[in-house]
């Protein structure tokens, strides 16, 4: 398919999320490694990306990268400028990139994100790479999109108690200790060491990268790529997808109990909500599907 | 809802982007989802950018003098691809004699150092109201 209809499709996800399902239902089903970067503001992910991009490249896969930066509360406008980072990919027909804005959604995506993912696999592309908004402590849903998870962090993340705490640092599949030029990455990468030690993880899903001296990228796509062949192989993958669609029938199921809500004319939060939610429920366990 | 995407981007070999960021701000602050293309951009990598982003209105910043060479080459090129009817419109330091060779070659509005901020939000808002009732969408 041609980047504008695909960009088109994109749009229309985007804006009018329930004819998803029609517009999706009418393209292939594939599945391509879907591989989610999250992390700090300013810790060098889009950057550390467009490194990635080109590493995949020199072997010939084609990339769609989906690259989240936030929407403003008060206006809801955004400035999406993780492009500025990936410049050199701009003339590549193997490599579509596209910015997206969080449009008010929590987990530092976007709500369509589930649909767009889907979209990237069934056109054909290689590789999907998502590229969260900077986030926090807690914005983990990236974990539900993506087969494996990217931490990137950088020297001057903060001392030992931060990764110590839940939320992001555990739904890491790979660490990225990125921007090793500079000062304080031994430390962290010790830290990192220890602390997936002492919690029985594969020390060895610590990497060292400068995006900006391309160095330790091609140790970093081979990983990303042992491991998700391995998640192939294993079932694992299965497992993630099925975890996948039903964060995405969570999502839909808020967004639909939130369209509802808005036009009913309630005079008690109680009213008939429990009882008609419990009954849809039994109809998804029973198999019966959702509707009505 | 439709949300409006605007590609703020800078062509040619110029290295200040202070004034593009600024409008990019504005526009943000306005509601609208801007993307960045950073400087230093060919007219083909521009058009590339506004076809996978799937952008509304295309704006250019310029301050190298060659606004009239550059605006052409990516409206023509965006002709070429297939996205002419996306409007452009340019702002730099534009001489007042080259603002009507500007709208010739295609460009829907030029904004000259000192425009206030608030005209060209407005003027933003007019071209994509009026692009959407054109084209009934």
């Amino acid at each position: 398919m041609d980047h504008k209809s695909i960009a088109r499709l994109i749009t229309l996800l985007e804006n009018t999320p329930e004819k998803a399902k029609e517009i999706l239902s009418n393209l292939p089903r594939r599945t391509a490694p879907v591989i989610g970067f999250t992390g700090s503001p300013g810790v060098g992910k889009s950057t550390l990306i467009d490194q990635v991009i080109a590493k995949l490249r020199s072997s010939g896969k084609t990339v769609a990268v989906v690259a989240v930066d936030p929407s403003s509360p008060f206006s809801q406008g955004a400035f999406l400028g993780d492009r500025v980072r990936m410049k050199k990919h701009f003339l590549d027909d193997g490599v579509f990139i596209r910015s997206m804005a969080s449009r008010g959604a929590l987990g530092g995506l976007n709500e369509s994100i589930y649909d767009v993912v889907e979209l990237f696999e069934s056109v054909g592309f290689d590789y999907v790479l998502v590229e969260t908004v900077g986030v926090g402590q807690a914005e983990v849903e990236v974990r539900y999109v993506a087969d494996v998870v990217v931490l990137v962090l950088s020297p001057g993340f903060g001392d030992e108690m931060q990764l110590l705490k839940a939320g992001i640092m555990e739904i890491a599949d790979i660490y990225v200790v990125n921007k090793a030029d500079l000062v304080g990455t031994d430390s962290l990468y010790d830290q990192l060491v220890s602390f997936l030690t002492f919690a029985g993880r594969d020390v060895s899903s610590v990497v060292k990268t400068s995006a900006l001296n391309a160095q330790g990228i091609e140790e970093l796509v081979n990983k990303i790529t042992t491991l998700w062949e391995k998640f192939a192989e294993t079932g694992k993958l299965k497992e993630l997808r099925k975890q996948r669609l039903k964060h995405h029938a969570e999502n839909l199921a808020r967004r639909t109990l939130q369209k509802y809500l808005s036009l009913a004319d309630l005079e008690d939060p109680y009213e008939g909500v429990e009882a008609a939610l419990r009954s849809m429920c039994e109809r998804l366990k029973n198999g019966q599907g959702g509707g009505t | 809802m439709k949300k409006y995407r605007i590609l703020i981007a800078k062509p040619g070999l110029d290295g200040h982007d202070r004034g593009a960021k600024v409008v990019a701000h504005a526009l943000r602050d306005a509601g609208f989802e801007v993307i960045y293309t950073g400087l230093r951009q060919t007219p083909e990598q521009i058009v590339k950018t506004a076809i996978q982003e799937d952008v509304d209105l295309i704006g250019l910043s310029i301050l190298s003098g060659a606004h009239l060479q550059l605006s052409k080459k990516v409206i023509d090129l965006m002709k070429k691809e297939g996205i002419g009817h996306v409007p452009v419109f340019v702002g730099g330091i534009i001489p007042p004699d080259d603002v009507p060779k500007l709208l010739e070659i295609g460009v829907c509005r030029v904004f000259g150092p000192g425009t206030p901020l608030s005209r060209i939000v407005q003027e933003v808002k007019e071209v994509l109201e009026g692009v959407t009732s054109a084209s009934g969408s």
